[in-house]
């Protein structure tokens, strides 16, 4: 049974494709976006881990990692929304005052 | 009473001591009465001793005070010790007692002077030194006492700091006796691998059994300790100092750069004599560096306007007539001539100071004249010192010693005619500068008035000196016997074509040519001296001579200005270089990171990634 | 069973690739509930229908729910892009070289592990339950902790001071 192979597969290009978006995408809205589709790709590696020991394990680490995600989400969102205040644009490049 | 010994050292030390930390507070009368009687102690001491050596000398004609062990380091063991004999007895005394009549002069001399307190803590410090160094029993602690007088040498000499020409001075002088002091150090070195010992009397013993007549070894330890003598006491080729050390205060430049520091050298020889005369090349050396000095130094005092400049010129030439009877053997007539050359030279110095101060620190003599009247005290104190440095016969102690050396000069087998007439030739350009000098300042017409008058402090030394200067030659014939207990006598040999007599004779006639030529150039018509420096010839000598004959320019060039060369040369200096490297080196490096933290968050994130894969990478595949 | 799963495979895929790819930001946002719907279709088929009901409720309901409304209270357009243009490959080739590395581990993993297991059997929420309430309550406490830290730290980063006459940020 190929299933949990390919599984896993699946999640690893997942995993890849957002840290793709993380690095290119320069608006930090889409670099947030990303970063969810990576938390996402991890959740999916647990639940076909669960899935071939038939264990609720995997699941259970899914929803802590979706109640990280949510956390993580709002106070991302919050910073984003002082970003754009602060800088009046949503470009990560710009926000380099911690250089040097 | 010998084991009182300690005390002459260490009393004016002690003195040395208190002034130096508690003299700025002290008051002046106080300071000076503690300068003062530290050396009157060490002086009775040394006489008191001195009486009950000669009542009762100690066995084998030494006494030795050991007072602890120095240095234990395996089989090294230098002792503070002191050796009493008849040598550093003589010494000793005629140190602490010019010493203590020249501080006596002080109290009074500099008295406008703010640092009153600090010159009488370098004064006793020096006398200390010296005593040290007269009655050191190893030559350890004899280079203790060197190193000791040629610091208090520099803080005196640089006393005024404020001016820097005096630090100048100072350091010329410390520079150029150092150069001396190197080779002595070479020179101890050497015995102590060679023989094994630096005890004095033990090396010597030592030598004689294991060296021989003419060893190289003797030769070099012979010529390396002469390379220190002759630092220390301004002979050829080091004697450029002297002259200029003449920056210093009066009584500093008639205590250590007349009677005392200057005459360490001849100790030293004196002391080690054996060293000498197993060394007869060296021996050689020593009577033709006196006999060079001495023309050398007497063609420069001639040439002199400085009242001080002269008397260290002449202080140059005297040393090399004690040179000069070390070299031909006779160490017991170089002993003779250094204890009327301290009476006369002291005196000759601290009548000197009179006059300057009198005239207000005017020091050309062309400025000086009439003094006769003005300074009566001046006058007849200068005029018996000079006589006696010029060797006016019979009356004067000058004149029995320098006629001692002469007479050895001829007659010793390690002497010559050569070195005999080199003597008489200084006697007559002694006895032409010195009263070349007594007829320009104290006769003729007064150019500068007198301001101040000496009072008694300055007036009871200089007159004690004078009379000494005056009956000490006859104090000559015990002297010499006493001594031979500690030096070996003279060799006599070519009684030839002179006697004695003879040889007296011709010195006194020399001191007349002398007299006679200043008489004529400088008192019946001064025109004269004009005439004869403006002649072209005459005046190429006279810059020459001013000059000191051309060493000053010589040692500038050859060794001054290399060494200015390499500093200039080495401003970016490549040792410090290393170091501004390694920091330049880590300046780079921070800057090439600096470039990792360029506030991007892509950057950072991708810095995470690529962490992250690789580690992956190392887990999974390794 | 399988065909499913490969269908929803691709669709995430797709859907996600279409998204890092986007200009405008609203149409990224609906490509990523796309996606997350479609992963949502795996976990049922992978027997795991609470998390697949919890997908997309809470992932696709509510955190995409809230990426909408500050994306809209933004006002965000088009993408400011500075000097360098999206489409270009520059800027695609190097973190493009990194996830391919990634996936390339990823496969040789694979690979080389041991083959799968055979039946996948359904795991209902009664046994999700007795697990959280087991062995993972902690985690449970200490997830509900987080969520209170997020709470706090959100509103505390969006709190506007109204001064006189002036808003500002505190």
């Amino acid at each position: 049974m190929e299933l949990i192979r390919y599984g896993f597969l699946l999640a690893g290009i997942l995993f890849a494709l957002g840290l793709l978006g993380v690095l290119v995408r320069r608006n930090i809205v889409f670099t947030l976006m990303s970063l969810e589709v990576m938390l996402n790709a991890a959740g999916l590696a647990f639940i076909v881990a669960g899935a071939r020991w038939g264990q609720a394990d995997g699941q259970v680490v899914f929803l802590f990692i979706l109640a990280m995600a949510a956390a993580e989400v709002s106070v991302g969102l919050a910073l984003l929304v002082r970003l754009y205040h602060e800088y009046k644009s949503l470009d990560t490049d710009g926000a380099s005052r911690m250089k040097g | 009473m010998f084991d009182l010994l300690w005390l002459v050292p260490a009393i004016p030390f002690a003195g040395a001591l208190l002034l130096a930390t508690l003299g700025s507070r002290m008051p002046r009368k106080a300071v000076a009465a503690v300068g003062v009687c530290t050396i009157a102690a060490s002086a009775i001491v040394s006489i008191l001793i001195a009486v009950a050596f000669l009542a009762a000398p100690p066995p084998g004609g030494a006494y030795t005070q050991v007072l602890w062990t120095w240095i234990d380091v395996g089989s090294f063991n230098p002792r503070i010790a002191f050796y009493l004999d008849a040598l550093s007895l003589v010494m000793m005394v005629v140190v602490t007692f010019v010493s203590f009549l020249i501080h006596l002069y002080s109290a009074e001399f500099m008295e406008g002077d703010e640092g009153y307190s600090r010159f009488f803590a370098y004064m006793n410090l020096f006398v200390a030194s010296m005593v040290t160094l007269l009655l050191a029993d190893n030559l350890l602690l004899l280079y203790l006492g060197w190193e000791g007088v040629g610091l208090c040498s520099y803080l005196l000499i640089g006393f005024w700091y404020q001016d820097p020409v005096n630090g100048r001075a100072a350091r010329k002088a410390f520079i150029v006796t150092r150069a001396g002091d190197t080779a002595m150090a070479i020179g101890l070195f050497l015995i102590y691998h060679s023989l094994g010992t630096l005890g004095i009397q033990d090396l010597m013993q030592r030598a004689i059994a294991q060296w021989g007549v003419g060893s190289s070894y003797a030769i070099a330890a012979a010529a390396l300790l002469l390379g220190g003598a002759v630092g220390k006491s301004a002979q050829l080729p080091l004697q450029t100092w002297l002259p200029d050390a003449m920056a210093g205060p009066t009584p500093t430049s008639a205590l250590i750069h007349a009677a005392t520091m200057v005459t360490a050298g001849v100790y030293l020889i004196a002391r080690t004599h054996v060293l000498f005369e197993l060394a007869p090349p060296v021996q050689l050396a020593v009577a033709i560096v006196g006999a060079a000095t001495l023309l050398l130094a007497g063609c420069s005092a001639l040439t002199q306007w400085d009242i001080k400049r002269v008397l260290a010129y002449s202080t140059i030439s005297q040393i090399g007539y004690m040179f000069l009877a070390l070299g031909v053997g006779a160490w017991s007539a170089a002993i003779f001539h250094f204890m009327t050359h301290a009476f006369f030279k002291a005196l000759l110095f601290l009548s000197a100071g009179i006059i300057i101060e009198a005239l207000h620190h005017e020091h050309n003599i062309f400025h000086m004249g009439g003094l006769r009247r003005q300074l009566p005290v001046a006058f007849w104190t200068f005029l018996a010192g000079g006589c006696a440095l010029a060797g006016l016969p019979l009356i004067t102690a000058g004149y029995y010693s320098k006629d001692l050396i002469l007479w050895h000069a001829w007659n010793s087998p390690a002497g010559s005619v050569v070195l005999w007439a080199a003597g008489v030739v200084g006697v007559v350009l002694t006895s032409l500068y010195t009263f070349r000098v007594i007829f320009l300042v104290f006769f003729g017409d007064v150019r500068t008035p007198v301001s101040k008058r000496p009072g008694l402090p300055i007036r009871i030394p200089v007159w004690i000196l004078a009379i000494l200067s005056i009956i000490g030659g006859y104090a000559g014939p015990p002297l010499l016997t006493f001594l031979k207990t500690a030096l070996p006598a003279a060799l006599e040999s070519r009684a030839g074509a002179l006697t004695e007599t003879g040889s007296s004779a011709v010195t006194a006639l020399a001191f007349l040519t002398g007299f006679g030529l200043a008489w004529l150039f400088f008192l019946s018509k001064p025109a004269r001296a004009t005439a004869v420096a403006a002649n072209p010839v005459g005046s190429v000598l006279h810059r020459f001579w001013f000059a000191d004959w051309g060493f000053d320019w010589l040692y500038d060039h050859l060794f001054v200005q290399p060494v200015l060369w390499i500093a200039r040369v080495n401003r970016g200096d490549f040792v410090d270089a290393f170091y501004t490297g390694l920091s330049r080196l880590i300046e780079w490096t921070w800057r090439i990171l600096r470039l990792t933290e360029n506030g991007q968050l892509r950057w950072y994130a991708a810095g995470i990634a690529v962490g992250s894969v690789v580690f992956v990478a190392i887990v999974s595949f390794l | 069973m399988e065909i499913v799963f490969y269908v929803a495979g691709i669709v995430a895929i797709v859907a996600t690739i279409l998204m890092l790819t986007q200009r405008v930001a609203v149409h990224a946002l609906l490509y990523l509930v796309v996606s997350l719907l479609a992963v949502a279709v795996i976990f049922y088929d992978l027997g795991a229908p609470f998390v697949a009901a919890l997908e997309v409720i809470i992932y696709a309901g509510a955190i995409m729910v809230l990426f909408v409304f500050v994306v809209m209270l933004l006002n965000v357009r088009i993408e400011t892009a500075r000097g360098v243009r999206l489409r270009s490959p520059a800027v695609w080739i190097g973190p493009g070289i990194l996830s391919a590395i990634l996936i390339a581990e990823l496969v040789y993993l694979l690979a080389t592990g041991e083959p799968g297991y055979a039946t996948v059997s359904t795991i209902n929420p009664e046994e999700v339950g007795v697990a959280l309430f087991g062995p993972y309550v902690i985690g449970v406490e200490l997830a509900s902790m987080l969520l209170l830290a997020g709470l706090v730290g959100a509103y505390h980063l969006g709190v506007r001071k109204i001064r006189a006459g002036r808003e500002s940020w505190n």
